[in-house]
């Protein structure tokens, strides 16, 4: 798995200065095909995200507003926050918000510690039962959510933990493959720094947290990034585990919002708008990161 | 955390100890359930009531379920319509957005965008988008084709759903090709290119080669996750999946018999069961087709 540590997807490169426009190679791209791959990507670009444009637009109308009209109008003639008011009158969106942010920061933590740990011992101990140990991820991996997700209710339930925001968190608490994504990473490590370590007589766990934890930052970032954003845009689990409005994450209070308020858009639009903001901001910042773990994560898959 | 311990050696329930937390949650919540649910499948238990040990009459029920048939025949075609859809067009995106031209980190940070949102947003978003008054239909009225029921006919409501599926995992797949693509090597479309091949030729008979294994790979991601669809169909056709639950998926059927306080856990889970089985043999085809073309 170390190999794919090294396959990386094409980085996007620093604006081209000269004034030629040049490919990777060097070459120059001639003006007509430049013209045609600009308008393309921008036709593309209408498609993936003119739909959250059209949605934010028609959070910000007024009630007196027409949003049927016939040819469309995208801007609001007086935009308002109106509505955002609104959603927090009818649902208790800021709650909502508030445990899918307790949720997602469970996740994070829950997954950096866990995948670490357990990466670590598959990549870097000796000990009888680590081929067991592994085995055990790989299956967890392939086994798929969808299959046993009344199972885990089940479980759940026997643990007394359904209808709460840890039921929610604890089955994805530290994913499979976020455990070997960390054993590829912990693999790439030289062995030479932590042979250093223990001859100056470092145990273990200090191995592990001042020599190999530091030099894994990168993965573990997109470890943490990913926890983050599965646990705030999870829905079918937090559909099944919680059934006490007050406990509703997020995506499940929009669902519930969908259902009871179906008749005025704006109302939907501006909860939507309020879920999927922070995710964009944060992605909006992480957007390295981002490609780099997917790039690797499909591979590795 | 940092207990020093002040021992050279490892002791050796330290493997243990760093491993133990990963292993608690996949034992008790994945593997665990896994097991339980094949047991439960040969079971009649419900959510509040212990199950007694039926063998194969879940099965044997399941045959004789129109809903299960139902839930299979829309399942199936998700992973007909979606997966040759995403095998293709992020290839294409791919290509597109591969060449280091000013401004492109924006467009491809920009086509991610459906990836990154929830599925509940984008399913909110399509449903607005689609709706009877909805933007889509708007357009379609302005320019004088009329209104059309995406969301209340059975089988727009469907391809509705699929298009969406795409249209969130486009970005998704566009990403893995980009990285399959940064392998290529460029001798090889030169050499053609010196043969007198033009692009659509070289794409053909050199990047398609090239990233043929890339294609599998996403062709296995996409066939099982679509064969699972819940979500999109959940969300726009409603819990209780279209007029007259003829959009109904399988992993919605298990949903739907699975909970509550008479949900049927046993059934549900014997459907479950069905689900693995599919999923194993759409894994053993793709595969199946990889080696087959290799040969």
């Amino acid at each position: 798995m170390s190999v794919l540590e090294k396959v990386r997807p094409e980085r996007p490169a620093a604006t081209v200065r000269e004034p030629r426009v040049t490919d990777d190679d060097g070459r120059r791209v001639r003006p007509g095909e430049l013209l045609w791959r600009y308008l393309l990507l921008l036709a593309v670009l209408a498609l993936t995200t003119g739909p959250f444009l059209w949605q934010l637009a028609t959070s910000l109308k007024g009630p007196t507003e027409d949003i049927y009209s016939s040819p469309p109008r995208l801007l609001p003639a007086h935009p308002t926050l109106h509505n955002y008011a609104r959603v927090a009158d009818t649902i208790p969106v800021w709650d909502y918000a508030l445990n899918s942010l307790k949720v997602a920061a469970a996740n994070v933590v829950t997954n950096c510690v866990g995948s670490a740990l357990a990466g670590y011992a598959l990549a870097r101990l000796r000990y009888r039962g680590r081929r067991v140990t592994t085995l055990v991820f790989v299956l967890a991996m392939l086994v798929p959510v969808e299959g046993i997700v009344i199972a885990q209710f089940t479980t759940m339930r026997e643990l007394g933990l359904n209808n709460t925001l840890i039921g929610v968190v604890l089955p994805g608490a530290v994913g499979a493959m976020n455990v070997l994504l960390m054993r590829g990473a912990f693999r790439a490590l030289p062995y030479e720094i932590e042979e250093a370590a223990y001859v100056d007589g470092a145990n273990v766990w200090q191995r592990f947290l001042r020599v190999a934890l530091p030099s894994v930052k990168g993965t573990l970032a997109v470890v943490a990034i990913f926890a983050f954003m599965g646990a705030w845009d999870d829905f079918l689990w937090p559909l099944i585990v919680l059934s006490d409005p007050s406990k509703f994450t997020l995506t499940i209070g929009l669902n519930y919002l969908h259902g009871t308020f179906a008749n005025d858009e704006r109302l939907v639009a501006a909860g939507t708008v309020i879920a999927v903001a922070p995710l964009i901001a944060l992605f909006a910042c992480l957007q390295r990161y981002f490609f780099r773990g997917v790039g690797e994560g499909a591979v590795k898959g | 955390m940092a207990a020093p311990l002040r021992v050279r050696r490892q002791l050796p329930t330290s493997p243990w100890l760093f491993a133990a937390p990963g292993l608690l949650i996949a034992g008790a919540f994945v593997l665990y359930p896994f097991v339980s649910t094949l047991v439960n499948s040969f079971t009649d238990r419900r959510t509040l009531l212990p199950g007694r040990f039926v063998g194969l009459a879940n099965f044997r029920e399941l045959l004789h379920d129109d809903m299960f048939w139902t839930g299979l025949r829309n399942s199936v075609l998700y992973v007909l319509v979606v997966v040759p859809a995403l095998v293709v067009l992020p290839l294409l995106l791919a290509l597109l957005v591969r060449r280091n031209i000013p401004g492109i980190t924006f467009f491809r940070s920009a086509f991610y965008t459906p990836v990154v949102a929830s599925i509940v947003v984008v399913g909110l978003i399509w449903v607005w988008l689609l709706d009877e008054r909805g933007l889509v239909n708007s357009v379609l009225e302005t320019v004088g084709i009329g209104r059309i029921g995406f969301l209340s006919d059975q089988w727009l409501l469907l391809f509705s759903a699929m298009a969406v599926t795409v249209w969130k995992g486009l970005g998704y797949y566009m990403v893995i090709y980009l990285a399959a693509l940064a392998n290529v090597p460029r001798e090889l479309h030169e050499a053609a290119a010196v043969d007198g091949a033009g692009p659509v030729r070289r794409f053909l008979s050199v990047t398609v080669p090239a990233v043929r294994s890339t294609m599998v790979l996403v062709a296995a991601l996409s066939s099982v996750a679509a064969f699972k669809v819940f979500s999109e169909v959940y969300l726009m056709a409603g819990p209780s999946g279209g007029p007259a639950g003829e959009d109904t998926t399988l992993v919605m059927l298990v949903q739907r018999t699975g909970t509550g306080l008479t949900g049927r856990v046993g059934y549900a889970s014997a459907l479950s069961v069905v689900v693995f089985a599919v999923t194993v043999v759409l894994m053993l085809l793709v595969l199946r087709a990889d080696r087959k073309e290799e040969a």
